[in-house]
């Protein structure tokens, strides 16, 4: 078991991709700085690529008291293999009591390799952290689908480790200048089997709900995806993103890269609306926690109506037009 | 070539109640099935032998019901199962389920690939893949979409938020896949049939070598502190939508109020 005094620090993983650090990052370095300041420790941002001293600035401006810097060929992308060797490393190195990544393909990839590489515990997914006086991360995350909050903690073992999704906390407003140490730490040897042939980059086709701030959402009351034309419609005139229920991706009207769950994406839009969707609770479990939710359905008892700002019992058909009709006329 | 399956049973739906007096939490499910990833990932595999010489292994986690799993996984084509099952086991978390996985998958010998579904339906943590990963010490691809495989060499693509990655991966290694990957198939009538008459006989703790305090609630890394139902906002207002137009800048009075356009 580890000696707990000999870990202080909080650090966050700063995930890059194409050289652009993720707003999940900046959030975290927030958050981080809060807990940081709590406990009196530093805040270290840790960054892997190749190339990028410009992007450690924007880490220091957010906040990162130092950024662990490696610059290798194989962490220019990321490689599970690769990050796993290196992040444990300079975990195993410097001992951090926290290490906070983003909930994103990646961080949800390799940090439960790590976490079992230095020997610790992990919440996954979480939604919230708060540091009790003792030094005990609280990590709170959704389970049994998306029903309970179980908050977690790590007590023996170090660091504690916690994956938090996007937009889970605000970002802070940069300082443009702030000074910050660079340590620029050597690339991990270790053997890196995973070879990544081709990076596909297929932006224009995909969906882009986990950053939207609007989303317009149709379900099984849509009926055919023909109709789905009027969901469309009233997301372009809202510039936002199209999601769908589980139920109109399986009955085939829309593809399941729409799909807003809790086996498709869970999202945290400023604004969703929800039409023709009843509201099971795997789909609340994707969307309950918008900020605003607007629901249209002609069944007044739909259990969507129960977590609605604004409930509009009616024919979605006539409504989403209109609603469509009313924007424009704004 | 030898393929692990490792697959959860789970609720279908999940419905959750606070005893007011109590403040505690009761989980209850309809019906238990198979995990809808661990159905990919037990496909993923049952294509692989489909194309190639492979054994499919299924293995689980769970009570004397979670045999229910194994059965269906048997009975769509896979060639052998474990129920996995000790008091011992009990309040694992991710790190202590990777364990014991980790530690049938060795004691089994000879696999090449391990299999898993991207993340449970009821746990939701996607851990326990990588976890396994790494306790055997093999490579781990997450969030697999397609595969194949060439000679002992897996060509993977892998999802990613900006699109997707071709990937090449020497055996053995374990990945993760989710329902973008295939459409399971049924179990047929004969496979399941020669199902029912399978001996599946509890793997223990002391069968695996594990000591019981390493597993379970004791040999966790995490702990749970508390579990609180999830706050529901309560006070959203009803629109009468008989007349649309009206309901329509009802709702767009409001939006423009609120400042959401």
């Amino acid at each position: 078991m580890i000696d707990k005094s000999q870990c202080s620090g909080v650090w966050v993983f700063a995930e890059q991709r194409n050289a652009a650090i993720q707003d999940v990052t900046f959030e975290l370095l927030a958050k981080g700085r809060e807990l940081a300041d709590k406990r009196g420790a530093k805040l270290a941002a840790v960054l892997f690529g190749q190339g990028l001293k410009a992007q450690c600035a924007e880490l220091f401006a957010h906040g990162a008291d130092m950024v662990y810097y490696a610059d290798a060929p194989a962490l220019a992308t990321f490689n599970s293999d690769a990050y796993t060797a290196q992040l444990a490393a300079l975990v195993q190195q410097y001992k951090p009591e926290v290490l906070l990544g983003g909930s994103t393909i990646a961080g949800r990839s390799f940090f439960p390799r790590v976490a079992v590489r230095v020997d610790t515990g992990l919440a996954s997914d979480c939604t919230s952290l708060d540091m009790d006086a003792a030094g005990l991360l609280q990590a709170v995350r959704p389970a049994y689908a998306g029903n309970v909050l179980a908050t977690l903690v790590c007590p023996d073992h170090r660091p504690q480790m916690a994956t938090v999704r996007g937009k889970a906390f605000k970002k802070g407003t940069p300082v443009v200048g702030r000074a910050g140490e660079l340590i620029e730490v050597p690339a991990a040897t270790g053997e890196v089997k995973t070879q990544i042939l081709e990076t596909v980059r297929d932006t224009g086709n995909m969906v882009n709900l986990a950053d939207a701030d609007i989303i317009v959402s149709g379900g099984r009351g849509i009926g055919g995806p023909d109709q789905f034309g009027f969901i469309q419609d009233l997301a372009a005139e809202l510039k936002g993103a199209v999601g769908a229920s589980r139920a109109a991706v399986d009955a085939g009207w829309i593809s399941s890269l729409h799909q807003v769950g809790q086996t498709g994406k869970t999202v945290k839009p400023k604004l969703y609306i929800a039409c023709g969707i009843s509201g099971a609770i795997q789909h609340l479990a994707g969307m309950g926690a918008s900020d605003f939710i607007i629901a249209i359905n002609k069944d007044a008892a739909a259990p969507i109506f129960d977590i609605a700002d604004i409930g509009i019992v009616g024919d979605l058909f006539a409504v989403v037009p209109a609603l469509t009709q009313a924007l424009k006329n704004r | 070539m030898h393929i692990v399956v490792c697959v959860k049973q789970v609720p279908s739906s999940i419905a959750v109640k606070t005893d007011p007096a109590t403040q505690t939490l009761t989980c209850t499910g309809s019906e238990f099935l198979i995990n809808p990833f661990d159905e990919n990932a037990l496909e993923t595999a049952l294509v692989l032998k489909d194309t190639a010489a492979a054994k499919v292994t299924v293995l689980t986690i769970g009570g004397a019901q979670a045999a229910d799993v194994l059965r269906e996984a048997l009975g769509r084509g896979a060639d052998a199962a474990q129920l996995i099952s000790d008091p011992a086991f009990e309040g694992s978390d991710a790190w202590a389920t990777g364990k014991i996985l980790a530690t049938a998958i060795q004691k089994l010998g000879g696999v090449d690939l391990v299999l898993c579904g991207k993340q449970t339906f009821d746990g939701d943590t996607a851990q326990v893949g990588p976890s396994i990963a790494e306790f055997l010490g093999w490579s781990c691809v997450a969030f697999v979409r397609k595969l194949t495989l060439e000679g002992t060499t897996l060509k993977l693509e892998r999802m990613f938020e900006e699109g997707y990655e071709k990937i090449a991966l020497p055996l053995p290694a374990v990945l993760t896949v989710g329902k973008e990957i295939n459409t399971p198939r049924m179990a047929s009538l004969k496979g399941r049939m020669a199902a029912k008459r399978a001996q599946l006989a509890p793997v223990t703790a002391a069968a695996l070598g594990l000591a019981p305090e390493s597993v379970g609630a004791q040999g966790a890394r995490t702990r749970l502190a508390k579990m609180a139902p999830v706050p529901r906002k309560s006070g959203g207002i009803k629109v009468d939508g008989s007349d649309a137009a009206v309901a329509a800048k009802t709702v767009v009075d409001k939006l423009r109020e609120l400042k959401l356009v």
